[in-house]
This record gives structure tokens, C-alpha cells and sequence, in this order.
């Protein structure tokens, strides 16, 4: 099991410094930073100081070293463009990008479960043929075209709700987010609708699929053999069953809520991570992208780990494969 | 409750019919036998013959689109076709049970085995934890698991599969149930482990006066274990019999040609021998005996519904051109 651990984290640890080496190339072959960030009225002189100032002057792998130096002691640098810790830039952030991740999480778990749940046990009813034709459209229309939609809609026919911005935020706990006031919450509803949408409609197919995968299976049929409720056959034979594949889209949904809300957080305006990525990539902010797109890989790594953990607390047969290979 | 005279079970001209895209598939045609209290009796065809349609039909089961069309089932003098779902669900695993082929996959892998076991119990009455418990552990006791208050809390995948299977049998057995349907529950396991099973189901058929119907494709496990004999060919019921009868004299060309495939019936080093042919379509089949294009014997009349003929008490045969008494 440590071995198992141990083992992971060094995979993981390569994937990350294989990671930086890919940004620092390929933000080196898009372009200089210095063009993008120094204004073409600079003098010669003064755009060689700014340049040795972010320390572009060197060579590419010197700069890589340093980067790694700044590492070992857990310094990502400083952005290009705010001059400060680019830590400190990522964590102002996070929130904004935290709470949509949650409320699009909430709406898509809390529709998609049941939904898909209904739909694997009665596939010829009414509402399960209606939900299935319209997760078909939510997995296949573009998130932009969708947000501009929701827009229109609520925003400009209906009028009713709120379109760009994070709304009034409080503190609650020690945390600052728009969940805590009516104001936010209204802020959030439309673009977590956004982000919402594909994942609704994705895991609502992948449990409507397992569910009837697994309700025609023999235990299932002995279950009702015993003449067990037609609910604890749900809740205990059939759902039980289906968590593993739930378990494993849910993993990467939830990454994907977090670190991909460009789309969203672009058409809404919304001030969380993936609008820092956008304008730091367009300002070739090489900083920023490293220290993003490790947060995002750790984030996935992390989310990876959980899932194996809940996979062994679900399936009793993970458990003892994983006893049994850490016992070799 | 209602009847202690009359049999146990009585499946009176059960038709079950799927319906496909294709058309009506008839599984199960006019189909009749008894179980009485404390009697094996053993149901045996080919894949295909409805045999496992007929023991799902009994527990009300068949799910769309397949359903019973006509026919009555009477358990203990009562109709169980036409019984509202939440009836027959109390009478599921409580009065009658069922063993399903596979043990493999009849457990849930995610459910203590203790769990699945009680589940039988509890959905059925309110007993005491401790009652419950204690009979979980009988009814392991009773089937050969050794160290049954350990293995309580073991999961599916830590057990072969014939200790599956005798887990099974002790989820159908804990309810103490008036019928046990056994689907082919020996066919997965190793010939060794399959004595065992059914030495014990005997013993303790024997021991509880519970009615046992094991459906089979193999006569030589139900010559062992059965008292009466149903052989089912497409979808009907070709012959009835004792199992002395059924084995010492058939009386159907089905039977026979049955009976002359197994393999100890055959001059070792020979080929064995098949009977010529394939079973019909049951896709939109007609009335007609279902074993004419097959039969040596076949004449004009097979075209047309055969009723079964009484012979005696206990056989009943469905042949209008019967061969003489020995084969």
C-alpha cells in the first residue's frame, strides 16, 4: 500500500516537471514576453532593463533553472504583469472559480443522479425518452453558443437575472464567496447553469447506462427473487453497483468544473481562474501559466487519489486486490 | 394454508410468449404438472425448451415484454397468475424460492454474504436482530459453509463457486419456504462439488417436507435426485412420468432419442449419437407437435394440437403415434 503510494507520487512528481519543460518550450515558441508585456514607445535602453529585469535575457534553459531553483523552495515567481507572487494572484482566484465549480457541481449531481436513475429503470417512459433526447443536445452544443443563450434568455427577455460579475459577496466562516447573499447566488446561477449543462447531460448517460447494465444482472434478480422491496433493490443492489463508473466520470468532472470554466468565466465575466489563464496567455505571462497548469495537474492528481480511496471504500474487491498486491 | 390436501403446486395450461420485434416468441405452450409437498420433481429439455421460463413464470418474474398470457398457477390453492405484484412479492422468498444457475453472479459483490442472506428475512417480517442472525448462521450450518459466524461477514468474491452457490441455497433455504425452484443450480460447478449439493438439497428437502422443482438439462442428475420427471421440448411438456418410468421405459420419441444421446448409453469408442435436426422457431410456432420435423414416427395428425394422453396415474404423454411399451 506505501510501496503503491510511494510509487504514484514519483509518476506524479515526473508528470509535473515534464509539465513546466512543456510550457517554458511553448510559450518560448509562441513568442517573447517582453513584446507583449513593454510598450513599443520604450527606448532601446529602457526596454533592455525591463528584459533583464524578468530576467529574459538569459538563455532558455537558464531560465528553466532558476524556475526549478525558485521551486525546490516552493517560489513560483512572480508574474510578468502584476510583479507579484504569482501564489498570491492564483489564490485570489481560486474562490470565484471554487464556488461556480461547487453550484454547477450541485445543480449537475443533483439533476443528473436521480434523472439517470429513473431513465436506466424505466427507459420507455415519457420523461426518461424526454431527458434522453435533451442530454443529447446539452453533450452537443457548444458551452459559448449555450451561455450566449442563457443570456438572451434571462438576461435580456426575461430580465430576470443578473449576467456578468460575481455579485455581492459576504464572509462567512472565514470564507468570502457570493453563496452567502441573495445578490451572489442570483450572480451564480446562470453560469453555473452553463457549466452545469454538459456535465448533466454526460452523467446522466453514464448512469442511465450502468443502471440498466446492472438491473438485468442475475443478483438483481435474485434480490427480487427473495422477494426484497422494489426500493432496497434500488438503493442497495442497483446503486451500489453503479458507483464505481459514477464514481470515475464524477472524479474528472470535478476537475474539469474547476480548472476548465474558461468558456464560462469568459462569456460571464466571471472573475475566477480560467479568465486569469486566458489574459495571462495573451500576455504571454509565462509564470502565471506554469504556476495554473500545475495547480490544475495537482488538482487532477489529488481528485485521481480520492477516487482510488472511494473506489476501495465502495467495491470490497478493489480492496482486497489492493491488500493482496501491497502483501506481494 | 387454505388446502392441505391438494398438491403443493399446480401449473395448469401455462402459456408465457415474449413479444419481439420479430414477432411473438411462445416460450412456454400448454404447459401442466404437480409438486406435491415434499416431492423433487425435475424438469428437463434443452436450451431453449422454457424450462427456466416456466420456474420464472411460477415466481411471477417474467419481465416485459415477455408476460403470461393464459394459464393458471395454484400454490397452496391459490392463483398466483393475475396476483397483484405486492402479493407476490410476499410470497417471493418467504413461501417460495428460487436458485439460479450462476452462482458467480447471483451474489451481490458489493453486499455482505451475512447481509444478502438476512435480506430474506427481514424483507419478509420483523424478527429480532439476534433471531435473524442466529438463523443466517443454521442456514449456512445447514448447506456445509464451514465456520459460519465468521464467513457472515465475508464478501462474494472471497468463495469458490460452489460454496457460492451453497450460499445461495441458504439465502432460498433461511425463509423455510414451502417451494424451492432449483434452475440448473449444479450445471456451473464441478461434478465432485455437484454430488455434494445434491446429496445435501436431498437431505434436506427430506428434512423440511418442502416441494422441490430442479430444472435440468441433464437426466442423470435428475434420475438421482427426482422423484417424478417433466421432459419439455419447445416450449411444451413432451412426457410426464415417475422417474423409473421416464428412465426405464419412455414412452416419447423426444425421450427416447433423449435418453439414447447421453453418453453412458453410448458403445464407448462410437460416435455419439444426436438426434437429427434442430429444434424449431419458437418465433410465432404453430400447435402442432413441436418434435415432428424430428420424429421418425410423424404422420399427418402431428400438424395438428396433440393432447396429452393419460396412461396412467402418474404419466401422461403427448404423442399421437406412441411406440409400443419397450423401447
Amino acid at each position: 500500500m506505501l510501496l503503491f503510494a510511494l510509487r504514484r507520487a514519483l509518476q506524479a512528481l515526473g508528470g509535473l516537471l515534464a509539465l513546466t519543460l512543456l510550457v517554458f518550450v511553448g510559450v518560448w515558441m509562441i513568442g517573447n514576453p517582453a513584446d507583449a508585456l513593454i510598450s513599443p514607445d520604450a527606448s532601446m535602453a529602457e526596454r533592455e532593463a525591463a528584459i533583464r529585469a524578468l530576467g529574459l535575457d538569459q538563455p532558455l534553459w537558464r531560465q528553466y533553472l532558476d524556475f526549478l531553483g525558485g521551486l525546490l523552495q516552493g517560489d513560483f515567481g512572480s508574474s510578468f504583469v502584476y510583479r507579484e507572487p504569482v501564489t498570491a494572484i492564483l489564490a485570489s482566484r481560486l474562490g470565484a472559480s471554487l464556488e461556480l465549480a461547487f453550484a454547477a457541481f450541485v445543480i449537475a449531481v443533483g439533476v443528473s443522479i436521480p434523472l439517470g436513475l429513473y431513465a436506466g429503470l424505466r427507459p420507455e417512459a415519457r420523461l426518461s425518452r424526454a431527458a434522453m433526447g435533451l442530454s443529447l443536445l446539452g453533450v452537443s452544443i457548444p458551452q459559448f453558443w449555450q451561455g450566449m443563450v442563457l443570456i438572451i434568455l434571462f438576461g435580456i427577455w426575461l430580465a430576470i437575472l443578473p449576467v456578468g460579475g460575481r455579485g455581492e459577496t459576504a464572509t462567512f466562516l472565514g470564507i468570502t464567496s457570493s453563496l452567502f447573499t441573495l445578490d451572489g447566488l442570483m450572480h451564480l446561477l446562470l453560469p453555473a447553469l452553463n457549466m452545469a449543462l454538459l456535465k448533466m447531460s454526460l452523467l446522466m448517460r453514464v448512469t442511465r447506462a450502468a443502471v440498466m447494465e446492472v438491473k438485468s444482472l442475475d443478483y438483481v434478480r435474485f434480490a427480487r427473487a427473495k422477494g426484497v422491496r422494489p426500493h432496497r433493490i434500488v438503493t442497495r443492489h442497483i446503486l451500489g453497483n453503479i458507483l464505481l463508473p459514477v464514481l470515475t466520470v464524477l472524479g474528472i468532472e470535478i476537475g474539469n468544473l474547476v480548472a476548465y470554466a474558461v468558456i464560462t468565466e469568459t462569456v460571464f465575466s466571471w472573475p475566477g481562474l480560467g479568465r486569469l489563464l486566458i489574459s495571462s496567455i495573451q500576455v504571454l505571462d509565462r509564470p502565471v501559466i506554469i504556476a495554473y497548469l500545475c495547480f490544475t495537474a495537482l488538482l487532477f492528481i489529488l481528485l485521481n487519489l480520492i477516487v482510488d480511496i472511494l473506489y476501495t471504500v465502495v467495491d470490497p474487491r478493489v480492496r482486497d486486490a489492493l491488500h493482496a498486491g501491497g502483501a506481494k | 394454508m387454505t388446502d392441505r390436501t391438494g398438491p403443493l403446486l399446480q401449473v395448469e395450461r401455462l402459456n408465457t410468449s415474449f413479444e419481439t420485434r420479430a414477432g411473438t416468441v411462445r416460450s412456454v405452450r400448454d404447459v401442466s404438472f404437480e409438486v406435491g409437498r415434499g416431492e423433487v420433481v425435475g424438469i428437463v429439455g434443452e436450451s431453449g425448451s422454457g424450462k427456466s421460463v416456466t420456474g420464472l413464470s411460477i415466481l411471477g418474474l417474467i419481465e416485459r415484454p415477455g408476460r403470461i398470457v393464459s394459464g393458471a398457477i395454484r400454490f397452496d390453492g391459490e392463483d398466483l397468475v393475475g396476483m397483484s405484484e405486492a402479493r407476490m412479492r410476499r410470497m417471493r422468498g418467504a413461501r417460495i424460492a428460487m436458485v439460479f444457475q450462476n452462482p458467480m453472479m447471483t451474489l451481490n459483490p458489493v453486499q455482505k454474504i451475512g447481509a444478502q442472506i438476512a435480506e430474506a428475512l427481514t424483507e419478509h417480517a420483523r424478527l429480532p436482530a439476534r433471531e435473524v442472525r442466529a438463523r443466517c448462521i443454521r442456514a449456512l450450518e445447514a448447506v456445509g459453509i464451514p465456520s459460519p459466524e465468521a464467513r457472515m461477514e465475508a464478501y462474494p468474491h472471497e468463495f469458490s463457486g460452489g460454496m457460492r452457490q451453497r450460499i445461495v441455497i441458504a439465502a432460498a433455504l433461511v425463509t423455510e419456504p414451502d417451494l424451492i425452484i432449483a434452475d440448473e443450480p449444479t450445471t456451473a460447478l464441478d461434478v465432485t462439488i455437484q454430488a455434494q449439493i445434491i446429496h445435501q438439497m436431498r437431505r434436506l428437502i427430506d428434512e423440511t417436507g418442502a416441494g422441490l422443482i430442479w430444472i435440468s438439462h441433464d437426466l442423470a442428475t435428475l434420475s438421482e435426485l427426482a422423484d417424478r420427471i417433466v421432459v419439455m421440448y419447445a416450449g411444451t411438456v413432451v412426457e410426464t412420468g415417475t422417474t423409473a418410468e421416464i428412465i426405464g421405459a419412455p414412452r416419447h420419441p423426444y425421450t427416447r432419442q433423449l435418453l439414447a444421446s447421453v453418453p453412458s448409453a453410448n458403445a464407448p469408442g462410437r460416435p455419439l449419437r444426436q438426434i437429427p435436426g434442430m429444434m424449431p422457431s419458437l418465433l410465432d410456432i404453430g400447435d402442432g407437435c413441436p418434435f415432428a420435423s424430428r420424429c421418425e414416427r410423424r404422420t399427418e395428425g402431428c400438424a395438428r394440437p396433440v393432447p396429452p394422453a393419460v396412461l396412467s396415474e402418474t404419466r401422461t404423454v403427448r404423442c399421437l403415434n406412441l411406440p409400443e411399451d419397450r423401447p
